[in-house]
């Protein structure tokens, strides 16, 4: 016979996460270090264009061959893309629907205002947006070529250069990096804490890698544009 | 001390409010708030106005009753509730505006009072521990180790007054679930609830319209017990646990 005393049934594991904050903020969490992590490894390649164009299009045409011959031609690159894709996707959608969430739990503002936490706590929202809107305009501008003039598919390093080479695109790319800095610097400590790997004895190492990870890849970006305008880089 | 009030007077939960103006004059610096918002009601009186009304109980920092967001800070700027903050924080001739707790999940009532049972229903959904009826169990039937027994208490500090949520800009009820949640799972006498607890509480916090946390911090700053942000780590820490070992049941 069935007990009366069982308790309902739980919801899925899947069903809770996705209906809760905290299960939203994990897929933050963990879509957010996913793309933390090919960062780091795009910037290292970045680096290679201080090397000359033959390194740098070498490299770019290594990343088409990964895995051969067990993988074909580009679909290490296709895989890595489509795992970018998700994440992307999966942490605007969740970040999107907190932010509603959060905007409805406080409908009355105070009357006296006052500053509230810091700088890159504050700007995580349109710092998100402005990074989203970044990888658009950078897909366009150096993956499809289509914003970039003076641009030849197969020549990543001269297409590199081409694009620094205008204004619009320093401008655009420096302060997309300088917004991604301060997005990793709340972003990596945050998602520590959601992943419940912060404590007490643990936070001053977390604050330090993520100010670090912001400092070196802000810095690591940038580092190109600027090695084109100073010259370094043509 | 003469001081300039600005107070939000609101009739009911549904009447929109305003701030209005206030001169209260005689203050002592030794007063606290609350019996210098006393002593602005027993002229409001005499005058035949309508007293503001705010919340307030033991009057000794441990009830959690008082709820005023003063010049913006929850209980104002020192680590202590409303009823303890004294009028010597404050100059002769200030400004003071006296808000109430904002959140969709803490409704007005009137004036600077507001609903909180929000926070009970958070503690009906899990915050308690199931124990069988009958005579007092012996004392020292269930160890608890010194750590955890410390590490509880740190988080049964919390009186429940709401200041994290007044603090949070997002209205996140995180710090409140997590205290509670955590100072019952680290006990042993917790532990067979351990799962059931912190999914059942943050699923009532989220259902009662708190928001997200996004660890601004402004919580742990504004608790006047002291709740450590890392409490809310450590409940997503067992909100994690719990979804994993739900999901092998």
């Amino acid at each position: 016979m069935a007990l009366a005393t069982r308790p309902d049934r739980r919801p899925t594991v899947v069903r809770t996460v996705w209906d809760s904050t905290l299960g939203k903020k994990t897929i933050m969490a963990v879509s957010g270090l996913v793309m933390l992590s090919f960062l780091v490894v795009h910037m290292f390649g970045n680096l290679k264009i201080f090397f000359g164009p033959g390194t740098f299009n070498g490299y770019a045409h290594w990343l088409r061959t990964v895995g051969e011959p067990f993988l074909h031609y580009e679909w290490a690159l296709w895989i890595i893309r489509t795992g970018l894709v998700v994440a992307v996707i999966a942490h605007a959608v969740c970040a999107y629907q907190l932010s509603r969430r959060d905007l409805r739990a406080r409908p009355v503002g105070y009357a006296h205002r006052k500053a509230r936490a810091s700088y890159a706590t504050r700007t995580m929202r349109w710092g998100g947006v402005i990074l989203g809107l970044f990888i658009v305009w950078h897909l366009l501008d150096l993956t499809t070529l289509t914003v970039n003039r003076n641009a030849e598919p197969g020549h990543p390093y001269e297409n590199v250069v081409a694009t620094f080479h205008t204004w619009y695109g320093d401008v655009i790319y420096i302060v997309a990096m300088l917004a991604l800095g301060l997005h990793i610097r709340h972003g990596f400590w945050s998602a520590a804490q959601t992943l419940g790997a912060g404590s007490r004895t643990r936070d001053r190492v977390l604050k330090a890698t993520a100010n670090g990870l912001a400092l070196v890849l802000t810095a690591g970006f940038i580092a190109v544009p600027v090695g084109v305008m100073t010259g370094i880089v043509s | 001390m003469k001081l300039t009030l600005r107070v939000w007077r609101q009739k009911d939960t549904r009447a929109p409010g305003a701030m209005e103006e206030y001169d209260v004059d005689g203050v002592s610096p030794d007063m606290s708030f609350l019996e210098m918002l006393d002593t602005l009601n027993e002229r409001l009186t005499l005058e035949g106005a309508d007293p503001v009304a705010f919340d307030h109980d033991c009057r000794e920092g441990i009830c959690g009753a008082c709820s005023l967001v003063i010049n913006g800070d929850a209980h104002g700027r020192e680590r202590t509730t409303a009823c303890q903050l004294h009028m010597r924080s404050f100059r002769d001739g200030d400004t003071i505006d006296v808000e109430p707790w904002r959140a969709a999940a803490f409704p007005v009532v009137r004036d600077l009072v507001v609903d909180r049972s929000a926070f009970d229903r958070i503690i009906q959904a899990g915050g308690y521990v199931s124990v069988p009826t009958g005579a007092a169990p012996e004392a020292h039937a269930t160890p608890v180790p010194k750590a955890a027994a410390d590490l509880a208490f740190e988080h049964a500090e919390c009186i429940g007054c709401g200041a994290c949520v007044a603090a949070c800009p997002n209205g996140s009820a995180m710090l409140f679930t997590s205290a509670k949640v955590n100072h019952l799972n680290v006990l042993p006498q917790g532990a067979p609830e351990r799962e059931t607890r912190v999914l059942d509480m943050v699923a009532q916090m989220d259902a009662e319209g708190f928001g997200g946390c996004t660890l601004t911090g402004e919580c742990a700053t504004a608790c006047p017990k002291g709740i450590p942000l890392m409490s809310i780590t450590s409940m997503n820490k067992e909100w994690l646990r719990a979804n994993r070992k739900v999901s092998r049941n």
